[in-house]
C-alpha cells in the first residue's frame, strides 16, 4: 500500500525509484569524498563512519531520505561534484527544512553544471519514520512523494 | 527567472544580465539560495573580506575549476581579498615515501597549482593566507561584533559567529565566494537576531573543566544544526575570552560544527551575545541537555575506531584541527617537554605534528619555544591534516589525532590530550 507525504519543492521532476534512508543527519563530504576521489568512479558508496545506516552502501541514482544534511561547509561543493560526475542520489528527500549546505549542493548544480538533483524538504517526521531503504517512491513535481510499502 | 526576495535595482539588474553571463550567474545562485531559506532581501557585507574553504586542487572537483575559470574570464574579482582554509601538503615538514608523493602528486592534487593561480586572480590574499585559523590576530581576517561576512569553513564560521559576534550563515564553497563577488547576501538564518536565539539549553555538569573536542562533539550530536546556549562553562573559562578561552571555543566549535551542524553557540557570561543579552536569548520552550561525565564519557565509547588492527602501535600524531593558537603551540611545547622529561625521554616516541597557520608559525619562531618545540622531535606545519590523510595509503596508517574533526573525516583514532601526551612522550605502561 503506498503512502503520500506532501512537501516542498526546492528543485522538482516526475521521478520514480528507490529510496535508501538514513535516520540521521548525513555528512556530505563523509559521505561521498571517498568515492569521488576514485578515477571515474560509477557509484557513491556511503563512507561515513558515523552513519551505520548508510556507510558502505551505494547512494547513486536512488532517493536519499533524510532529515538534513551536516559537517564540513566543503559540503555544497562535494554535492555539486558528485552531482557533475554522476554518482549523486537522483532525490534527495528532506523531512526537515533543507539546510544551506545541500541547497548550494543542489542550486550550484542547477545554475552551473549539467546534471540535477531533484530535491523536496519539509516531508516532515512521519515520512522518515515510514520510509525505509529498498522500498520504491515516486516523485511528483507538485513535491508529493509516494512511498509503496 | 522568478523569485519571491525584495531585490534592489542593482540586485535586479544584474540578475538580468546588465554586468554579464556570469554575473548573472553568480546573482542567480544567491538569489535562489535566499529564496529557498525565505530571505526578504540581500544585505550588504560590512566585513568585506571572505574566508573560502576549498583550499585545494584536488583533480575532481572539476566543476570549481571551470567556475573559477569563468570568474577569470569575465574579469571578475572580490571587492577585498580573501584567506583560505590551508593548504593540503608540505613535503619539508610532514615527510612522504616515493608512493605517498606518487599518489599525492599524480592521482590527488594534480590542480593544485593551477588551482592556486586562478585564486590569486580572482582575489587570494597572498601566500601566508592559508590556515582555518584566519581570524586569529597574527592572520588578521578578523570581522567585529555585528559585520555581516561572507565566509564557509565549519570551524571558523562557528568562531565568528560565536566568538567574535559576526553574523554568516554555514556557507557553503562556492556560496561564500559569490556573495564576496557580489558584496551582498541573502538575509535569512544566522544574519537575524531571531535566527541567532537558542534552541537548546546545554548545562555542563561536569567534575572538572569538559575536553574541548568531546563536549563540543556531545553538543554537535544532540543538536545538529541548532543554536545551543551553553551554562556551566563560565566558571572554568573565565568571563573574558582570553587566549586559554580562545582556543577552548575555537576547538569546542570546530566539534559541534563537524560532528553536527552548528554554526553558532552562546556561553553564558562569556561569549559577545550571551553576556549583553543573557538568557533572554534562549528560545521559549527549547529543550535541555546535561553534560556530565557520563555523556561526555558515552560520547567517546560511540566513537568508532577505524584502524585496521585496533590495537596497533600508533605511527603519527596530529596535533591541530583547527589550526593551534600562538598559546596553544606554547602550550603543547610546555606539555610535550614536560612529559618527555618525567618518562626520561629525550624525543617523542610517535612521529607528531602540529599544525598552526602559516603567520602564527611566524610570530613562533621568532620565540625561545620554537626551538624547544623542534628539540623534541616534534615537526611543525602549516598544512590541513584533514586533506593530508584523504588518501588511501595515509588513511592505512595507525594515526592518532586529538581533532575530533579529524577523528570525523579521517580513519584518524580521537585521544584526549592527556592521552596524546602519554602516548607521544613514551608513558611506560601505554
Amino acid at each position: 500500500m503506498a503512502k503520500e507525504f506532501k512537501g516542498r519543492v526546492v528543485l522538482a521532476e516526475d521521478w520514480s525509484g528507490e529510496a535508501i534512508v538514513s535516520t540521521v543527519g548525513v555528512n556530505t563530504l563523509a559521505t561521498f569524498q571517498k568515492s569521488a576521489m576514485k578515477n571515474n568512479p560509477k557509484e557513491a558508496l556511503c563512507g561515513d563512519q558515523n552513519n551505520p545506516e548508510l556507510y558502505g552502501r551505494n547512494l547513486t541514482g536512488k532517493a536519499l531520505c533524510l532529515p538534513q544534511t551536516i559537517g564540513s561547509t566543503t559540503g555544497g561543493m562535494v554535492l555539486q561534484t558528485a552531482c557533475d560526475m554522476g554518482i549523486a542520489p537522483a532525490a534527495m528527500l528532506f523531512s526537515e527544512h533543507i539546510d544551506s549546505l545541500a541547497a548550494a549542493g543542489i542550486i550550484l548544480a542547477a545554475v552551473w553544471g549539467k546534471n540535477q538533483i531533484i530535491a523536496i524538504d519539509c516531508l516532515g517526521e512521519e515520512f522518515l519514520a515510514y520510509v525505509k531503504s529498498g522500498m520504491r517512491v515516486q516523485i511528483d513535481k507538485d513535491g508529493t512523494v509516494r512511498v509503496e510499502g | 527567472m522568478e523569485y519571491k526576495m525584495k531585490l534592489t535595482d542593482e540586485e535586479k539588474a544584474i540578475l538580468q544580465g546588465s554586468q554579464g553571463e556570469t554575473m548573472q550567474k553568480v546573482m542567480r545562485t544567491l538569489v535562489l539560495y535566499g529564496d529557498t531559506f525565505d530571505a526578504e532581501k540581500m544585505v550588504p557585507l560590512t566585513h568585506k573580506a571572505s574566508h573560502l574553504v576549498t583550499s585545494f586542487g584536488l583533480g575532481m572537483i572539476t566543476p570549481v575549476y571551470n567556475i573559477m575559470d569563468e570568474l577569470i574570464q569575465a574579469g571578475i574579482v572580490t571587492e577585498e581579498k580573501f584567506t583560505m582554509d590551508p593548504r593540503p601538503l608540505d613535503y619539508e615538514n610532514v615527510k612522504c615515501n616515493f608512493i605517498e608523493k606518487l599518489v599525492f602528486n599524480k592521482f590527488m592534487y594534480t590542480k593544485q597549482d593551477d588551482y592556486e593561480a586562478q585564486l590569486k586572480k580572482v582575489g587570494l590574499k597572498d601566500d601566508n593566507a592559508f590556515s582555518c585559523t584566519c581570524y586569529l590576530e597574527q592572520v588578521g581576517n578578523i570581522p567585529k561584533k555585528g559585520d555581516v561576512i561572507s565566509w564557509a569553513e565549519s570551524s571558523a564560521v562557528v568562531y565568528a559567529n560565536s566568538v567574535l559576534g559576526a553574523r554568516c550563515n554555514r556557507n557553503s564553497a562556492l556560496i561564500e565566494l559569490f556573495g564576496s563577488i557580489a558584496g551582498v547576501v541573502p538575509y535569512f538564518g544566522l544574519l537575524t537576531d531571531e535566527g541567532r536565539k537558542a534552541d537548546w539549553i546545554i548545562e555542563v555538569k561536569t567534575s572538572k573543566i569538559p575536553e574541548a573536542q568531546v563536549l563540543g562533539s556531545a553538543i554537535g550530536l544532540k543538536v545538529m544544526e541548532d543554536v545551543p546556549y551553553i551554562v556551566g562553562l563560565d566558571p572554568y573559562l573565565g568571563t573574558e575570552i582570553d587566549a586559554r578561552a580562545q582556543a577552548y571555543l575555537k576547538d569546542m566549535g570546530a566539534a559541534t560544527a563537524s560532528n553536527g551542524a552548528v554554526g553558532l553557540f552562546h556561553v553564558e557570561n562569556l561569549t559577545p551575545e550571551a553576556k549583553e543579552h543573557g538568557r533572554a536569548l534562549i528560545k521559549e520552550g527549547a529543550q535541555t541537555f546535561v553534560v556530565d561525565d557520563k555523556v561526555l564519557e558515552q560520547t567517546i565509547a560511540g566513537y568508532p575506531i577505524m584502524w585496521k588492527d585496533k590495537e596497533a602501535t600508533p605511527k603519527l600524531c596530529f596535533i591541530g584541527c583547527p589550526h593551534l593558537s600562538l598559546s596553544q603551540l606554547d602550550d603543547w611545547t610546555a606539555a610535550l617537554t614536560e612529559n618527555l622529561e618525567k618518562n626520561g625521554k629525550s624525543k617523542v616516541q610517535v612521529r607528531t605534528v602540529l599544525t598552526s597557520a602559516p603567520d602564527v608559525i611566524e610570530a613562533f619562531k621568532k620565540t625561545e619555544n620554537y626551538r624547544r618545540l623542534l628539540q623534541t622531535g616534534a615537526t611543525l606545519t602549516s598544512i590541513c591534516p584533514l586533506m593530508y590523510m584523504n588518501n588511501p595509503i595515509a588513511g592505512k596508517k595507525a594515526v592518532m589525532t586529538n581533532s575530533n574533526k579529524l577523528r570525523t573525516y579521517t580513519m584518524a583514532r580521537y585521544y584526549t590530550d592527556a592521552e596524546v601526551l602519554e602516548r607521544v612522550c613514551g608513558k611506560e605502561g601505554i
